[in-house]
C-alpha cells in the first residue's frame, strides 16, 4: 500500500539541484538578461537624443495629426476630380506596361540565370549577385533618375517601374526554372533534341504558368508602387496626392487614398481571377 | 464511325477552341498594351526622344575611374577615392537611415505584437473584436509608407522622426497581419492546458502561444527590417531623413559622379544588411523554443 506523503523542502531541493532550469532562470541567465536590456535602453534613449525624439514633439505632431484627420472626413473629390481620375488610370497603365515589358526582359535572363540551363557556376552566380544588387535600389530612385533623364511624366514612371522590377522578375524567374522536373529536358534530350529545343519543349511548358503568375503578382504590386511614384515627378496619382498635400486639402487627400485602396483591391481581384484562369487551363 | 477518325475530330475541336482562347486572350493583351502606352504617354516619338537621353543619362552616371591611379589619395581625379570622396559622411547617413529602419521596425512589430492576438481567429475573444483588429491592420498596411511620410513631415516637421512614424505605422499592419496568421496556426493544446490550471486570457496567451509562434515572429520582423532599409532609403526624398535626402539633392543637381557613388553604397549596405538578417533568420528559425 502507499504511504501517501506531502513533498518536504528536501524534495525541492533536490529537483532544485536536478533540474535548476525548471525554476525559473538561472543567474547567469538573468544577468545576461539584464545586460541585453540595459544595452537594449542605451541604444534606445541615445536614437532619441541623436533624432530629437521628445515628449513634447511627439505631442505637438499628434496634435497637428489629429486637426489633419478631422480635416479629412467627409473626403471630397474637390472640383478637379478628372485628374484625380486621370492620374488613376495614369498609374494603373504604367503598373501594366512597366510591369509586361520587365517581363518579357526578365525571361530571357531567368533562363540565363537558372542553375539547370546555363551550367556554368561562375556565369549563373555573378549573375544572381547582379539581380540581388539591383534589388538593393528602390523604385523611388530609379523613379528620381528616368525623371531626370526622360523629364517629368508617366513615360518615367513606366521606365521606372520596368528597371526595378527586371532584376525582381529574372531572380523569381530563374528559382521557378531551377525548380522545374529536370525528367522532362532529359527526355528531350533522349529524343534527339538540341539543348534549345529541351529547353523550348521540356523546360517552358512546365515553367510558364508559374511565370505568368508571378507576373500577376509582380502587376498586383506594382499597382501599388505605381500609385505613388507621383511624389518625385513620374506621373500617376502620386502627383495628385503630393500636390494636394502641399496646399493641404486634406478631405481631398483622403478621398485619393481610399480610391487608391478600392483600386488596388479590385486589381487584385482580377489579377487573381485571370492567374487561376491560367494555371489550370 | 472509326475510332482514329473520332479522335482525330476531337483532336481538330480542342484544338480550335485553344487557338480561339489564345487568340482572343492575345488581342485583349494587346488592347490593354496599346491603351496602357496611350495613357502612360509612351508614344513612339516621346520614346524615340526619351531612350537616347536615358543612355546619355546613365552612361554619364558611370564612374571615372582608371585603372593606373585606381587606388591614389582622394585628390588624384580617376581613383576610387576621388569617387567615393564623401564616403565617411554618406556612410553615416546610411547609418541613420538603418537606424531608422531598425526603431521604426521595433514600433510597429511592438504595436503589431499587441494587435496580432485579438485579431487571430482562434484567440479573439468575441467576432467584433477580431473583425475589428483585423480592419485597422488592413487599414494601415494598405497606404504606403512614403504617403503616410509625407502627411507625418507636416506635423512633426522635417527629420528622421517622420520617417520612423511613417514606416512604423505601416509596418504595424503588414507585420500584425502575418504575425496573427502565424498565431491561427500555432498548436491549441497548451492552451487548454493552461486554461485547465486557471489561467486567464493573458496568461494563455503569454505561456501558451508566445513561446510556439516567437521564432516565425522574430523571422518575420527580420524580414520587415530589410524591406525597411530599403524604404528608409527613399523615405527622406519628401524630407523625413535618411540618406534619401542627400540622394535627392545630388539627382536634383545632376552631381552624376555622386549620384552613382551614393547609389553603390546603398546596394553594398542593402545587401550586407541581407545577409546578416538572413543569417540571424535561419538562426531564429533553426532554435525553435
Amino acid at each position: 500500500m502507499m504511504v501517501a506523503r506531502s513533498i518536504t523542502q528536501d524534495d525541492i531541493a533536490r529537483a532544485k539541484a536536478r533540474m535548476p532550469r525548471a525554476f525559473g532562470p538561472t543567474l547567469r541567465g538573468r544577468m545576461l538578461r539584464g545586460c541585453g536590456l540595459a544595452l537594449f535602453l542605451v541604444w534606445f534613449f541615445t536614437l532619441c537624443w541623436w533624432f530629437e525624439i521628445t515628449p513634447a514633439r511627439l505631442e505637438r505632431g499628434l496634435s497637428g495629426l489629429f486637426v489633419i484627420l478631422r480635416q479629412m472626413f467627409p473626403p471630397s473629390p474637390g472640383a478637379q476630380w478628372e485628374d484625380i481620375l486621370h492620374g488613376l488610370a495614369q498609374s494603373v497603365a504604367m503598373a501594366f506596361l512597366g510591369t509586361f515589358v520587365a517581363a518579357v526582359i526578365a525571361m530571357p535572363l531567368g533562363f540565363l540565370g537558372a542553375r539547370n540551363v546555363v551550367v556554368n557556376a561562375l556565369a549563373h552566380f555573378s549573375l544572381r549577385r547582379v539581380f540581388d544588387g539591383f534589388r538593393g535600389m528602390d523604385q523611388l530612385i530609379w523613379a528620381l533618375a528616368f525623371v531626370r533623364a526622360v523629364g517629368l511624366g508617366p513615360l518615367a514612371g513606366v521606365l521606372a517601374i520596368m528597371a526595378a522590377e527586371i532584376c525582381v522578375l529574372a531572380k523569381l524567374f530563374a528559382e521557378a526554372i531551377e525548380n522545374a522536373d529536370p525528367r522532362q529536358p532529359e527526355a528531350v534530350m533522349a529524343a534527339g533534341g538540341s539543348r534549345l529545343l529541351a529547353i523550348r519543349f521540356g523546360l517552358l511548358p512546365q515553367v510558364l504558368p508559374v511565370l505568368l503568375a508571378q507576373t500577376l503578382y509582380a502587376f498586383e504590386s506594382n499597382t501599388r508602387s505605381a500609385a505613388i511614384l507621383g511624389v518625385v515627378g513620374a506621373g500617376g496619382i502620386g502627383l495628385q496626392i503630393a500636390e494636394r498635400i502641399k496646399v493641404r486639402y486634406w478631405d481631398e487627400v483622403s478621398f485619393i487614398i481610399i480610391l487608391i485602396l478600392v483600386t488596388v483591391a479590385v486589381i487584385d481581384q482580377i489579377s487573381a481571377r485571370v492567374r487561376k484562369r491560367l494555371i489550370t487551363p | 464511325m472509326s475510332a482514329a477518325s473520332e479522335f482525330e475530330r476531337n483532336f481538330r475541336a480542342r484544338r480550335r477552341a485553344r487557338l480561339t482562347a489564345s487568340a482572343t486572350g492575345g488581342a485583349l493583351l494587346l488592347v490593354g498594351l496599346l491603351v496602357s502606352a496611350w495613357v502612360s504617354e509612351a508614344y513612339p516619338a516621346s520614346l524615340a526622344a526619351g531612350m537616347p537621353r536615358v543612355g546619355e543619362y546613365f552612361s554619364k552616371l558611370l564612374p571615372d575611374l582608371r585603372l593606373g591611379v585606381l587606388f591614389a589619395d582622394t585628390k588624384t581625379a580617376g581613383s576610387l577615392s576621388y569617387w567615393m570622396y564623401r564616403a565617411d559622411s554618406w556612410l553615416w547617413l546610411l547609418f541613420e537611415t538603418s537606424q531608422i529602419a531598425a526603431l521604426a521596425t521595433l514600433g510597429g512589430a511592438g504595436l503589431a505584437f499587441l494587435l496580432c492576438f485579438p485579431a487571430a481567429e482562434n484567440l479573439a475573444p468575441n467576432r467584433a473584436v477580431y473583425l475589428v483588429c483585423r480592419r485597422f491592420l488592413e487599414l494601415f498596411r494598405s497606404v504606403p509608407d512614403i504617403v503616410y511620410a509625407l502627411i507625418l513631415v507636416w506635423t512633426f516637421g522635417v527629420g528622421p522622426l517622420a520617417g520612423i512614424l511613417a514606416i512604423g505605422l505601416h509596418t504595424v499592419g503588414a507585420l500584425g497581419k502575418l504575425f496573427a496568421e502565424v498565431v491561427e496556426n500555432a498548436d491549441m493544446g497548451p492552451w487548454e492546458g493552461v486554461q485547465s490550471t486557471g489561467g486567464n486570457w493573458m496568461q494563455c496567451v503569454r505561456y501558451a502561444i508566445v513561446p510556439q509562434v516567437l521564432p516565425n515572429f522574430l523571422s518575420y520582423v527580420l524580414i520587415r527590417f530589410e524591406i525597411n532599409v530599403r524604404g528608409a532609403t527613399v523615405i527622406g526624398f519628401v524630407g523625413a531623413g535618411g540618406i534619401g535626402q542627400e540622394l535627392y539633392q545630388v539627382i536634383s543637381f545632376s552631381y552624376y559622379q555622386e549620384i552613382s557613388a551614393i547609389v553603390v553604397l546603398i546596394v553594398l549596405s542593402v545587401s550586407t544588411i541581407d545577409l546578416v538578417s538572413e543569417k540571424l533568420r535561419s538562426l531564429a528559425i533553426g532554435r525553435v523554443v
